[in-house]
């Protein structure tokens, strides 16, 4: 099959590519940024999903299967231009996929746009609505692109749509929110809040997205590995010391002592758990995770070892 | 571990039947060594503090998908902490009833931690519908915080009953185990509710007793089931159908609370009438004493 991958600069994207290309997938890749190390064999175009290039990429390759990993998730770029490119790319993506026969579009999300609050379910399916733009105002650009995603389900019905709301990554690479929140020796928690922590680890994530490519599944599915744990256990399990700071002083300390940079919204999110039902997905795809979340664990903590 | 739990106590929780993962966790956040330290401070005041008596326990489920649905007796969930605690140490294999707690315990510092590290999680229908889909054991007050704001006068009555549990319970084809439970009432004798305080501690309201704060005092407690209800459906019936289901299951809790009064009764007469008797061999000894002098 041949597939597109927009966002295949990243490392999701990247795995995504590697895999798909070793089970005999013909792999196209759309970015801004350059891959140097890219396997021979994936076509690259440096170009920007929302120009006019990448659009004759869509023309001149003619791919079966788009899977749309061109969104911006950390939260350091500007909030307009992350807005243009999430949504504007979004849009581009599903426009291109309409006019030039695309058969199956696969949009790769989070599942921290359901959000956390103290009045939200425990266990998200996929007809919760998501109430991120409440409680975290920072990511409603992604909630944005992934419900103008879900719409091409009923505006493009020649398009078979999969929208996945992933949870969090963790393993080796380093790579997504979770990881990047961990990195330091000491993890702010705030006192008397524990939430417990959905993920998986990558190699899971790579498989999942491959699998809803394979088995061709329409619609929303969340997706999650094993069970979530405690925040305080992924602080101990990865080796990193929890330090738990009442509300007042954790605001306060954010960006500074060390301690890692957070939008305002992300505190719900360090209070209250996001955690979500995946018994679709794993129904429409027979998906099994092999990586439980000890071993995700272990090998985050010894690729990013505590020094000192 | 921790000189707060008893070992065998311990090993009970370990006799759950819920997939704890490798750090003791289960799915919803309870944690093993939490449970082993409540049920161990949790015992000694359902066997000796309050004397919980209990009957009916033959009618909670062994196994699978059940609700629990009762009155509230008191101004704080001490029916709920009792009735967690006899499902731990009266069935066997020991089971885990999972609380469906007011929201604003969720925003509480400590206090949501502490519920859901015990397996009590915030009240809402997805969320009870997630443990009934795993088979787990809720336990339900219809009543809600109108329940527990009962002042003592009122203490064996029942207020009104939301319907939510029943159509619940329809949908996932769940028995409904009914339970009364007496004595809360005068453990903690609410004069009256300030609702002031709550407000600026972030709950509902605040019960007052005759002695200040809602601190239980040590008296008998009566607990009592019954045999499980099953209610046809699919949980979309009009309001009229499910509000005289719902008045099915209120009229037995009122029969329970009827007949745990009277067990009550009873057990307070016979430890009168042993008190007495004990008191009347003492005058009796007194007197053989002082005769044989």
């Amino acid at each position: 099959m041949r597939v597109l991958i927009p966002g295949i600069g990243g490392v999701l994207g990247q795995r995504v590519a590697r895999r798909l290309l070793e089970q005999g997938h013909e792999v196209i890749g759309i970015d801004r940024r350059p891959w140097l190390d890219a396997p021979p064999g994936i076509e690259l175009y440096n170009v920007d999903i929302r120009k006019r290039a990448a659009e004759d990429v869509f023309r001149k390759r003619r791919p079966q299967a788009v899977i749309h990993m061109a969104t911006v998730t950390h939260l350091v770029e500007k909030t307009a231009e992350r807005y243009r490119i999430n949504l504007g790319g979004t849009r581009a993506v599903f426009e291109h996929c309409r006019d030039w026969g695309v058969e199956h579009a696969i949009f790769v999300g989070r599942h921290t746009y359901y959000g956390a609050a103290a009045d939200s379910p425990l266990y998200h399916k996929e007809e919760d609505p998501p109430m991120a733009v409440t409680t975290f105002p920072e990511l409603a650009d992604l909630v944005a692109a992934d419900l103008y995603a879900c719409t091409a389900l009923w505006r493009v019905p020649n398009l078979v749509t999969t929208v996945l709301r992933m949870v969090y990554t963790l393993g080796p690479t380093g790579h997504g929110t979770l990881a990047t929140f961990l990195r330091g020796r000491h993890v702010p928690m705030v006192l008397g809040f524990d939430p417990l922590f959905h993920f998986m680890h990558e190699d899971d994530v790579t498989t999942a997205i491959c699998l809803a490519l394979e088995k061709r599944v329409q619609g929303v599915y969340n997706v999650a590995g094993p069970q979530p744990v405690p925040l305080s256990v992924v602080v101990r399990g990865t080796a990193r010391s929890p330090i738990p700071l009442p509300e007042i002083a954790f605001r306060a300390a954010l960006g500074r002592f060390g301690l890692p940079r957070l939008p305002p919204g992300a505190l719900a999110h360090i209070k209250y758990p996001v955690v979500v039902d995946s018994e679709a997905f794993r129904a429409a795809t027979g998906f099994v995770h092999q990586v439980d979340e000890v071993r995700a664990m272990e090998e985050y903590r010894n690729a990013f070892p505590v020094r000192g | 571990m921790s000189l707060l739990i008893d070992p065998e106590i311990a090993a009970r929780v370990d006799r759950l039947e819920i997939p704890f993962n490798r750090y003791g966790v289960d799915p919803y956040g309870a944690s093993k060594e939490h449970l082993a330290r409540l049920f161990t401070a949790f015992r000694f005041f359902y066997r000796h503090y309050f004397t919980v008596g209990v009957e009916g326990m033959q009618h909670v489920p062994a196994r699978g998908r059940a609700m629990l649905v009762g009155n509230h007796s008191g101004g704080i969930a001490l029916d709920g902490a009792m009735v967690i605690t006899s499902c731990f140490f009266e069935l066997e294999p020991p089971r885990l009833a999972q609380g469906m707690a007011e929201k604003f315990m969720a925003k509480t510092p400590f206090m949501g931690l502490f519920a859901t590290r015990s397996g009590q999680l915030t009240g809402l229908v997805e969320t009870a519908e997630h443990l009934l889909h795993d088979e787990r054991l809720l336990m339900i007050f219809p009543e809600g915080a109108r329940g527990t704001a009962k002042l003592y006068p009122e203490r064996n009555t029942l207020v009104h009953f939301g319907s939510g549990f029943m159509r619940l319970a329809m949908k996932t084809r769940t028995p409904i185990v009914p339970f009364g439970f007496v004595g809360g009432g005068e453990a903690i004798p609410t004069i009256a509710n300030s609702y002031a305080l709550g407000k600026l501690l972030g709950a509902p309201y605040v019960p007052i007793t005759p002695w200040g704060v809602a601190l239980p005092a040590p008296v008998r407690l009566e607990l009592t089931y019954s045999e499980p209800m099953r209610f046809e459906g699919t949980g979309t019936e009009e309001d009229e159908v499910i509000e005289a289901n719902v008045e099915r299951v209120k009229q037995r809790i009122a029969g329970l609370i009827e007949h745990g009064r009277e067990r009550r009764r009873k057990a307070l007469a016979w430890s009168r009438g042993a008190e007495d008797e004990a008191l009347r061999e003492g005058e009796d000894v007194g007197t053989k004493k002082e005769e044989q002098r």
